[in-house]
């Protein structure tokens, strides 16, 4: 392989005065578009080798013994590791350390890492992968979760149950008498995959004094860093993540992947390492959104009024925790829905199996817990023969409410403005499929209908879900800014970790920095462990988080520019106002400025920006004030279905969804048309096949994500209710989009067809109704 | 073997190349143009699109050696005097970049779109750009952005 340089990474600087509130360009813009933005899968180095992984092709075995001679001696390999290398830790994980580094006796999931070899050629590496000898011993796979939250399977960590959250609100038993009206459902969904395109990656690079940098994409560089440490036996001192290029995450890449591998095989060896992950591999390499079965049953009066909830929630999390115990928490807080009810009992379950192991996706269990509750809700409508939206703004969540954790509903919750808007968009109008472009058809261009047999539906769906970290984890990000003054002017430099996974931090950043100090020139530092950390890019809690960091540190520079400023001119600070390159009077007359006041010196502040505090829910009945803040979201889906062939054009997508502050209005419309999308997926295309443990789809052939084909206009209504707590109002915005997209889809195809669909995402043959006997 | 191929205009003779290596890893790790993304290898997501003589591909489908002789164009090969191809502009400007992972297919693919249609409707924007997958956009901003490119040139922007 040719190697040339190491790379000079693209300058993140942007000199437009774009503040909050505007759709700011993106500074990391032109080097994405053309080609020169470096991902973590383009690293690399002179003199680099690469690694690769060998992993179970079993779900379950013991390994008896692992061979690695022949592969050693194959020529151009420089090591091949297994557990007995790994120098400090043997398992590691985001929240309880469970999961081997590589395997030591037993394999628990298919793709579990076994051993990892570092050749001078990738082919090399994987030839040497061939001919590592593992010698196991096959075991009968536990892949029923209903068998597993029985806690009682041999094999399985906490004989197969991760965590049982109880939910108690009121007397759902009291309640009953109060109900006209039940429904009971049980509703499932399959396996989701975060399917972004950039595969898991990343450069090893081992530092002179034993320490290792590594350059990789992930969602938190700080907790990264510290299971890489822990399991190198490294201080975190001698560990540096530098934060390259995320091809997308989507929860995915929280846990780690090539980490702690990539810097083992570069430790070991003395020389660079890269690992980039096959599609394939991807499939393996990362966690899955956890598959659900959710029973729910509701009482509703005769005029629609609900009166109790009652849900059980099984979330399969596969081999390993990850963060399933958080997961099937925040799946239960929201699992009766957005709406005001006075009795609710809930209980979820999060197991382990020898399934593939799941933890965050987008969503994190209120996907799961939205899709049922927005079931069960159709189905009540239909029995007490209201519309839809009408059952749901009789029974909506208001500011003031009180939710199943007995937390009182703060912060804005436009709920009726939300639906209002959905109910009063005209439709679009009915398609002539005769006429129509086959393009426009259900099947598209496979043109395999003229227009027969096509039904249309319309299904709403409302989601609600809590904004940053919840239940007593009381996370910070930080952020430094300095000033000085080049050319006569001020520069702003923001420094702070907060992953860029996508979603438009590093436009944020510089917005704000100019918002606050009133600069034109911003730029930002690369990414990585020597600043303090900024906790993950999760949960929808970065904006907010590290608004609050870049505001905070933003003010310390102003206070101090503005002292020096006093000392200068002998005015009280509380004249003078910091304007751009001015140091500014009351009246706004320029009084000197501030490259005047600042000379060759610069000024730097770091900021520790904390939201409130939060406490968990107890484990009894599952109370607690457990969330910094909430999100809402509605869509209503307008679906076309070929009933005699099962296919499914969705015709649109409308969402309307409160923001709090749109902080950059074209990027937030950005996260709600992906995530509106992301749903769509989950609702007619997306499934991991997995039987006995193993996946049968690992590539985008088998794996369907949307295409622009498949994808319909998305109207929609941003509402900025200012939330009281947040830096500028803003309020989290990227997972809501995600929740309630899947069930108004399914909804609208209930509708279509007046099946009862249980199962998500639906495929042809579970809507071929007409032809079959 | 050796591959001798122009790659966006200048000469490359390349030795040692392997039977059965992409073109895609040939422009990646042999010339060194990284823009070129690796995200299926099976030609589903189209990532990795190039042209080869004027005709869009997907590079991990094409052997290095099939370029022998041929012009090959990628994303880093379409701006000019230093500043990006409007369709490029055109994405920074629409919004429709997130990851940015699917974009340099994107770019190269909405180019080809537009050189043979240059005011396509939506249907043929998204029929013309379905080979392209993106995780992030929900793909509205990339519509909007072939749009946006079409007007300006239509306007002469």
């Amino acid at each position: 392989m040719t190697v040339t340089d190491a790379p000079t990474r693209p300058g993140v600087s942007s000199t437009v005065f774009d503040g909050v509130g505007v759709s700011a360009a993106r500074p990391d813009g032109v080097p994405k578009v053309d080609g020169s933005f470096i991902y973590s899968s383009d690293e690399y180095h002179d003199g680099s080798l690469w690694g690769v992984t060998l992993r179970s092709p079993h779900p379950r075995a013991r390994i008896l013994g692992i061979d690695t001679s022949q592969a050693e001696g194959l020529d151009g390999v420089r090591c091949v590791l297994t557990h007995r290398d790994v120098p400090g830790s043997k398992i590691f994980g985001m929240v309880v350390y469970d999961q081997p580094v590589l395997a030591i006796d037993e394999v628990r999931f298919q793709g579990e890492p076994v051993a990892v070899v570092a050749a001078t050629h990738p082919e090399i590496a994987r030839r040497a992968c061939e001919l590592i000898v593992v010698d196991y011993e096959e075991l009968v796979p536990n892949t029923d979760p209903e068998v597993s939250l029985t806690g009682q399977v041999d094999g399985l960590p906490g004989g197969g149950l991760v965590r049982h959250v109880r939910i108690r609100h009121g007397d759902v038993g009291a309640a009953r008498s109060l109900a006209d009206v039940t429904v009971e459902g049980r509703y499932e969904m399959g396996t989701q995959d975060p399917a972004f395109l950039g595969p898991e990656s990343g450069l090893a690079v081992p530092l002179g004094d034993g320490g290792v940098e590594l350059y990789v994409s992930t969602q938190d560089l700080h907790r990264d860093q510290r299971q890489v440490a822990d399991c190198l036996g490294l201080p975190l001192d001698k560990v540096r993540l530098v934060l390259s290029g995320v091809g997308g995450a989507f929860g995915g890449k929280e846990d780690l992947s090539v980490h702690i591998h990539a810097c083992m095989l570069a430790l070991r060896t003395g020389r660079p390492v890269r690992m980039v992950y096959s599609r394939e591999e991807s499939f393996f390499g990362h966690v899955h959104r956890h598959p659900a079965i959710a029973d729910i049953e509701l009482g509703a009066t005769r005029t629609g009024r609900l009166v109790f909830t009652k849900v059980r929630l099984v979330l399969d999390g596969g081999a390993y925790t990850s963060t399933s115990q958080v997961v099937i928490a925040n799946g239960c807080y929201f699992a009766a829905g957005a709406y005001d009810v006075a009795n609710v009992e809930i209980d979820g379950f999060a197991t382990y199996t020898n399934n593939p192991p799941c933890g965050a996706m987008r969503g994190f269990g209120a996907v799961q817990s939205c899709y049922a509750i927005e079931s069960a809700m159709d189905k009540l409508a239909n029995k007490l023969g209201m519309h839809p939206l009408e059952l749901r703004m009789h029974n909506a969540i208001s500011e003031g409410d009180t939710l199943p954790t007995g937390q009182p509903v703060d912060g804005p919750a436009p709920v009726q403005e939300i639906l209002s808007y959905l109910r009063d968009l005209p439709l679009p109008e009915e398609s002539d499929h005769q006429a129509a472009d086959m393009r426009a058809r259900p099947g598209g261009v496979g043109n395999v209908t003229r227009g027969e047999g096509i039904r249309r539906g319309v299904g709403y769906a409302l989601g609600m879900k809590a904004i940053g970290f919840s239940g007593g984890k009381d996370d910070t990000c930080t952020a430094r800014v300095t000033v000085w003054i080049r050319d006569g002017e001020p520069v702003a430099e923001v420094y702070c970790a907060a992953p860029e996974i996508g979603q438009g931090i590093v436009t944020l950043e510089a917005q704000i920095a100019r918002t606050e100090l009133g600069v034109r020139t911003v730029e930002l530092r690369d990414k990585d462990t020597n600043v303090a950390e900024s906790g993950a890019s999760s949960a929808s809690r970065q904006s907010w988080m590290t608004a609050g960091a870049v505001v905070g540190a933003c003010g310390l520079v102003r206070d101090e520019i503005l002292e020096r400023a006093a000392a200068v001119l002998g005015r009280p600070v509380g004249e003078m106002a910091l304007d751009g390159s001015e140091i500014r009077d009351r009246d706004g007359r320029p009084l000197v400025s501030v490259a005047g006041v600042l000379g060759p010196e610069s000024v730097s502040h770091a900021y520790i920006y904390r939201h409130r505090r939060t406490e968990p829910v107890d484990d009894e009945r599952g109370q607690g004030d457990a969330h910094v803040a909430f999100a809402y979201a509605a869509h209503r889906a307008v679906v076309d279905v070929d009933v005699e062939l099962g296919l499914i054009r969705v015709v649109e997508m409308a969402t309307a969804q409160d923001v709090g502050k749109a902080m950059n209005p074209i990027a937030v419309e950005g996260q709600i048309e992906g995530g509106t999308v992301q749903g769509l997926g989950l609702a007619v295309m997306e499934e991991l096949q997995i039987t006995g443990g193993r996946i049968h789809n690992p590539s985008f052939t088998d794996y369907l994500i949307p295409t622009m084909l498949d994808v319909p206009p998305m109207p929609m209504k941003i509402f900025e209710f200012p939330h009281p707590d947040s830096p500028y109002g803003l309020n989290g915005v990227g997972e809501p989009p995600n929740l309630s997209s899947t069930p108004a889809i399914l909804n609208a195809l209930r509708n279509a067809t007046g099946l009862e669909l249980p199962k998500a995402p639906v495929r042809p043959s579970d809507l071929v109704t007409e032809l079959l006997p | 073997m050796r591959v001798n191929v122009t790659v966006n205009g200048v000469a490359h003779s390349v030795d040692h190349v392997w039977a059965l290596e992409s073109l895609l890893d040939f422009l990646r790790e042999r010339i060194g143009l990284r823009g070129t993304k690796n995200a299926c290898e099976q030609g589903e997501c189209g990532s990795c699109s190039v042209y080869v003589d004027g005709v869009l591909v997907c590079s991990c489908l094409v052997a290095a050696g099939q370029v022998e002789g041929r012009s090959v164009v990628t994303v880093e090969g379409l701006g000019s005097d230093g500043g990006v191809h409007p369709v490029q502009q055109a994405l920074v400007d629409a919004g429709a970049v997130q990851c940015g992972f699917c974009t340099p297919g994107m770019v190269v693919a909405a180019h080809c779109l537009l050189a043979g249609d240059p005011d396509p409707d939506d249907l043929t924007v998204r029929e013309q750009l379905s080979g392209n997958l993106c995780r992030c956009t929900g793909y509205q901003k990339i519509l909007d952005a072939v749009h946006m490119a079409a007007d300006r040139a239509g306007t002469g922007q």
